[in-house]
């Protein structure tokens, strides 16, 4: 059943494993430098999930910013997360997003505003990531308001993403979490960046238990790390990550760190495209996105040469 | 209980330095127990401001009061006569305190001297911690006792979110994640269904923040 007019829609529907990829906005207000991105990266990827502020640092906004990937003609997924507007903005927000073309929609906590540039920041929460997915869905399914008011005309019909993290813990309540966001109308899956692979493969196992893989769509996050100290950094500072110390050590090591990190990431897709249930990947490389078609084409993964899942 | 922590001396040098006559008044009720308003803090800023004062070549007369409970229109009246004595009052209670004091004083200009911080209770001694977000709405009855407006960072209702690791909150190692607790105490209770059922955007409109609510009950003649 086709929900929305979203293209990555299109493709997790015809079965063909996706690749998405993320992009962080610049922290001024030219669009100079993601147009060129999207250029380069419009022919590797399905679409571009924009970081509404990630780590809670001011950045150009990512409808904005959608929107000028959508123009240059690479399909958008916005990011919206809880930390920064309430129930009436957000809504806003997702109306004249929509009218602005955009159809895909990744909903998400946050990360807290202690991380950011305005750690002094009154952080909003008004509602959490599962309520926002809840949200959406009505406006499109139900054609109704979080309030229960009536849209009465162009309700917007998004194709609705949520995410997972593995990583996090009670370990053994992530899969039943996930089934939450699904049950409250979560489409796709984006998961958290995968380092760890033997704890992903269990979460896999749990997941295909419950039966979660013929719902939803789950694409498996990855990110190519550039250096040793990017991976230190993954390691120890982002929240919610589990990176093996061999994999820092290997990176370490290397008399080519940015080779190893492409190589790595390049058998971590080889390794997840056969994982049932893993429906695509999601590349995360932040500051370094230019890299991702080589890592789509050494992947075998390049749209339009899709294996099934 | 409130908990209050004292301003720094500094601020209150800098609160009082156009006076020369100033009373320090200490609340009975929730400064007292949480060792930040009480006699025994009153007594010791007094001696902290005066010979701040005397340091600058001058001198500040300090008197202090305690009033049983500050939040409590009944008791203020003890402190009359010290008021018409002395250019301003320093409250030591919450800002509940403090707007009393500056109601009944009216003439008076009546100045913090604590910052409020929370609702909680001593966990330990000299340990106090939040357990109450004032939502107007409680869900401890879902939640197994442990209050998530209040002990989780965004507050959320249908954790935890994907920053907790080892039990612990993504924004401060040494802090536990609420809902980390809260699924250890329905699982150890046989409860893991409350953690499946959705939970629905609150209504933020009981919040404390949203206006000055008035509470009514009965009170018989």
């Amino acid at each position: 059943m086709i929900r929305s007019s979203s293209k990555l829609e299109q493709v997790l529907n015809q079965a063909r494993f996706a690749v998405t990829v993320e992009i962080g906005p610049p922290k001024h207000s030219s669009a100079t430098g993601i147009i060129k991105l999207a250029e380069v990266l419009k022919d590797y990827v399905d679409a571009a999930n924009i970081t509404d502020n990630q780590t809670a640092n001011v950045r150009l906004s990512s409808i904005a910013a959608g929107v000028h990937l959508h123009q240059a003609g690479l399909e958008p997924v916005i990011q919206i997360t809880c930390r920064d507007r309430n129930r009436i903005a957000m809504q806003s927000d997702l109306l004249g997003a929509y009218s602005l073309g955009i159809r895909n929609v990744l909903c998400l906590s946050g990360d807290h505003q202690k991380f950011g540039n305005h750690p002094q920041a009154k952080g909003v929460y008004d509602l959490d990531s599962i309520q926002l997915v809840d949200m959406v869905r009505n406006l499109r399914d139900k054609q109704v308001f979080q309030c229960g008011e009536k849209i009465k005309q162009h309700a917007p019909r998004y194709f609705i993403g949520a995410v997972a993290n593995p990583f996090a813990d009670p370990f053994e309540f992530r899969v039943l979490r996930l089934e939450k966001k699904i049950n409250a109308g979560a489409d796709f899956i984006q998961t958290q960046c995968i380092f760890d692979m033997q704890r992903f493969e269990k979460f896999m196992q749990m997941v295909r238990q419950r039966g979660l893989h013929k719902k939803v769509p789950i694409l498996a996050g990855v990110n190519p790390l550039k250096s040793a100290r990017a991976a230190e950094f993954m390691q120890k500072r982002v929240a919610g990550m589990i990176v093996p110390d061999e994999i820092v050590e290997r990176i370490r090591q290397a008399a080519d760190p940015k080779a190893a990190g492409i190589k790595l990431c390049v058998a971590q897709i080889e390794h997840l495209k056969k994982i049932e249930g893993v429906a695509g990947v999601h590349i995360m490389a932040i500051d370094w996105e230019e890299i991702v078609p080589e890592i789509v084409e050494r992947a075998g993964i390049k749209p339009g040469n899709y294996p099934a899942w | 209980m409130i908990i209050a922590k004292p301003k720094p001396v500094a601020k209150l040098v800098e609160f009082t330095e156009k006076f020369d006559k100033i009373l320090l008044v200490g609340c009975g009720g929730c400064a007292s127990v949480c060792a930040a308003g009480g006699e025994k803090e009153a007594a010791e800023l007094a001696v902290a401001l005066r010979h701040w004062r005397q340091k600058q070549g001058s001198a500040l007369a300090v008197s202090t009061a305690i009033i049983t409970r500050q939040c409590d229109a009944q008791y203020l009246d003890s402190i009359a006569k010290q008021v018409t004595r002395v250019d301003a009052v320093i409250s030591l209670a919450c800002g509940v305190g403090v707007q009393f004091l500056a109601e009944c004083y009216a003439g008076k200009p009546v100045l913090p001297g604590l910052n409020t911080v929370l609702a909680g209770g001593a966990v330990q001694a000299g340990l106090w911690e939040e357990r109450c977000g004032l939502c107007g709405n409680c869900m401890l009855h879902q939640t197994g006792g442990i209050c998530p407006v209040s002990r989780c960072a965004k507050s959320i209702q249908n954790g935890p979110c994907g920053g907790s690791q080892h039990g612990k909150c993504e924004i401060n190692p040494q802090m536990p994640c609420a809902w980390h607790l809260i699924y250890e105490k329905l699982l150890a209770t046989n409860r893991l269904d409350l953690m499946m059922q959705y939970r629905s955007p609150k209504d933020w409109s009981k919040e404390h923040s949203v206006g000055a609510k008035p509470v009514r009950k009965k009170v018989l003649p």
